[in-house]
């Protein structure tokens, strides 16, 4: 074996929000900490948050942790888990504090407290009058998070490997994770990380649909991961939509537009939302515009040579209007859609915005999983925190500027804990080399040579599957087709090759095993919404348009070998205020 | 593949979705052409915060470095 190895206390996979706070926490304990991340660091993910991260400061508006947890249960639609929601409530107003002090530069008041705006879903006294809860810095609150941990993690030295790719785990025969297997883009070299604990905070996945918000790097490798490590993947068919993304790219056009007076139309020029919601329009909530959408694409009324967008009108408030209160979604409009939406109507589709399932966790972030019928357990030495986790404090909805929220909250509290297990698991447990064979045939795999599908080809395939069977419009008959049509795809993946089989830098190479973790990913949410017969949070299935409390007040397990899916039950007992019990979701 | 522009793809990849269609199909349709000089110029704007890179890109922002202005007119363009 031929391997290089390298040996630390902690390795941490991913250098967004998430990750960056667990290293910092485990830096500042002194401990040995690696990060791998697959792109620069300041160019996760996260820099993408522009809103704002909530925490009930009540600065602006009179808040209390209590009312955050409440607005948090109800807006998961009852599937968060309670003792998780608590605890990160709780904790909110201190670590924003301390995000502070760490130097991001919050927007202020008049009196120097931190600027706080009001956001969907955000209410005092528990379903009253609208809270004021997100804080912002200026319009770049991920990058300044972002840019502002990296600065605080290279002042603790942690070792930042950069532009290296992790492929898989390794586990040893106990079931401890004992590091893992990565890549150096740069020299096409595997190296084998070992290390006594090991974080996946590899972000999000919304990279399986064809539209999505989403950075192209978002393309689930944690959860693939530990997909093939044997553990399971949580309420994977919980994907939070935004109505209006670019058509065929998926950035988004805020609901500002329509706020100011833009609305939808079909291709027979209808203004299709007056059949839909006759009072809100075009500003009903998010859900209902997708789903409607999605309808008239279904039904044949979309736009476009394949028929696949509807348009959003504007042209009639104005150039002036336009120019002077929608400049950059005139310029987004312009680039990618290539129209001057001050004449034309800009082309839009629903596109992902966020996984709220995920590597199952605790509020530890261990990862737990379940342990042969019995109650689930903690995996030792492997912890999961961000998007790529479900904790779950986002059941099936999540609130905006609650995402910046979980990565702190739970990338910290993973830190802390991985440092106290490495006080009672001190010693770097030994890597097997079979262990790390069987992870180097996920690479060498894509060593095989002659005819076959692209990677390309493969991924416009999946990608479309997951478009038209499993995103805003679910139905039984739809579903059905979709994991038909998902499992022979998995299965043609064996049939997938490479033609440019170099070494350095070969971009191709990263994008094949990309495409391995967006499939695992894609079959996991596929069957996970296929079994769910009810409508809850972001799953609305239009055969069974009711939540169902009595038989789906539970959460989805997804496993890979034999695809089963298996069920937990949702944690509904706080820590320590009284449970919020399921009522039904109004606004 | 040719690793030099293999790198510039690579960090062309970013944390925000219209960057990475821009960069994308700058490189697509220039990547090929461009000299050694225009190339180490890319690679020094990869260099760049995301966060200024959509700033210049969507126009909001002027650049203040003058050796990029040319690149981020190609780039916007298409
Ligand atoms: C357009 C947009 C706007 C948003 N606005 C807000 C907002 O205002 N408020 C809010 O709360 N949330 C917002 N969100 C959601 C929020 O930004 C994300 O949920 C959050 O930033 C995820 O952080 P993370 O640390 O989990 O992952 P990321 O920031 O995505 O980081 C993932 C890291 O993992 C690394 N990685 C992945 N795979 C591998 C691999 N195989 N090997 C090595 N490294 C790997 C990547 O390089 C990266 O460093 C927004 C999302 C979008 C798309």
């Amino acid at each position: 074996m031929g391997i290089a190895r390298r040996r630390f206390d902690c390795l941490v996979i991913g250098a967004g929000g998430g990750g960056l706070r667990a290293a910092l926490q485990l830096a500042q304990e002194d401990l040995h900490v690696a990060v791998v991340s697959k792109v620069f660091p300041t160019r996760s993910h996260t820099v993408a948050a522009q809103g704002g991260i909530n925490a009930a400061l009540g600065n602006a508006l009179p808040d209390n942790w209590h009312w955050h947890m409440y607005d948090t249960v109800k807006g998961s639609d009852y599937l968060g888990d309670q003792d998780a929601i608590e605890y990160m409530c709780r904790v909110a107003p201190r670590l924003v504090i301390e995000l502070e002090h760490y130097g991001v530069p919050f927007t202020r008041l008049d009196n120097g407290r931190i600027y706080q705006r009001a956001f969907g879903g955000q209410s005092q006294n528990f379903g009253g009058d609208q809270a004021a809860r997100t804080c912002p810095a200026a319009d770049r609150t991920g990058h300044a998070l972002l840019h502002t941990l990296y600065q605080q993690n290279m002042r603790a030295q942690t070792h930042f490997f950069d532009e290296y790719f992790a492929i898989d785990l390794l586990r040893d025969e106990e079931g401890f994770v004992v590091g893992a297997l990565v890549l150096d883009i740069e020299s096409g070299e595997p190296l084998v990380i070992e290390a006594k604990t090991t974080l996946l905070a590899t972000g999000g996945a919304c990279r399986i649909f064809r539209t999505s918000s989403n950075a192209m790097i978002n393309t689930g490798d944690g959860i693939g991961m530990a997909l093939r490590a044997g553990l399971p993947a949580q309420d994977m068919e919980f994907v939070q939509f935004h109505p209006t993304g670019i058509a065929g790219y998926g950035m988004l056009i805020s609901e500002g537009v329509r706020g100011e007076g833009g609305y939808l139309v079909n291709k027979d020029g209808e203004r299709f939302m007056e059949r839909y919601a006759p009072k809100a329009l075009d500003l009903a909530s998010r859900d209902v515009v997708s789903r409607s959408i999605a309808i008239e694409l279904r039904e044949g009324r979309g736009c476009g040579p394949d028929g696949d967008h509807v348009l959003l009108k504007v042209d009639h408030l104005g150039a002036d209007l336009i120019k002077k209160r929608l400049p950059g979604i005139r310029e987004s409009a312009m680039h990618f859609a290539g129209t001057d939406p001050c004449e034309v109507p800009i082309p839009v589709a629903p596109t992902a915005h966020y996984s709220m399932g995920g590597i199952p966790t605790n509020l530890h972030g261990q990862v737990v999983a379940p342990e042969r019928h019995g109650p689930e357990e903690a995996v030792p030495g492997l912890y999961a925190a961000g998007e790529c986790a479900c904790v779950s404090v986002h059941g099936a909805n999540r609130l905006g500027g609650n995402s910046l929220l979980d990565i702190i909250v739970f990338g910290r509290a993973a830190g802390e804990h991985m440092a106290e297990y490495i006080r009672e698991n001190p010693y770097n447990r030994p890597v097997a080399d079979e262990a790390v064979d069987r992870a180097m045939q996920g690479l060498s795999r894509w060593d095989r040579k002659g005819d076959g599908i692209s990677v390309a080809d493969m991924y416009d395939r999946m990608s479309r599957v997951m478009e038209q069977n499993c995103s805003v419009f679910r139905t039984e008959e739809v579903m059905a087709e979709g994991v038909k049509r998902i499992l022979e795809l998995e299965e043609q993946l064996e049939d997938v090759r490479l033609s440019d089989h170099s070494r350095t830098f070969n971009t191709a190479r990263i994008e094949a095993l990309e495409l391995g973790n967006l499939m695992e990913v894609a079959v996991a949410t596929m069957l996970s919404a296929a079994a769910r017969t009810e409508s809850r949070g972001a799953h609305s299935h239009v055969d069974y348009p009711d939540r169902d409390d009595k038989n789906w007040l539970k959460h989805t397990l997804y496993l890979k070998d034999g695809h089963v899916l298996d069920y937990k039950p949702v944690r509904m007992r706080p820590l320590s205020v009284e449970a919020f019990p399921p009522k039904e979701r109004v606004y | 593949m040719d690793a030099d522009l293999g790198r510039l793809r690579w960090r062309s990849r970013r944390g925000m979705l219209e960057l990475d269609v821009l960069l994308e199909r700058f490189l697509k349709r220039h990547g090929e052409q461009l000299d050694s000089r225009d190339r180490a110029a890319y690679a020094r704007l990869l260099e760049c915060a995301d966060e200024d890179l959509h700033a210049w890109f969507s126009g909001r922002m002027e650049c203040p470095h003058a050796e990029f202005s040319e690149l981020i007119r190609r780039v916007r363009a298409g």
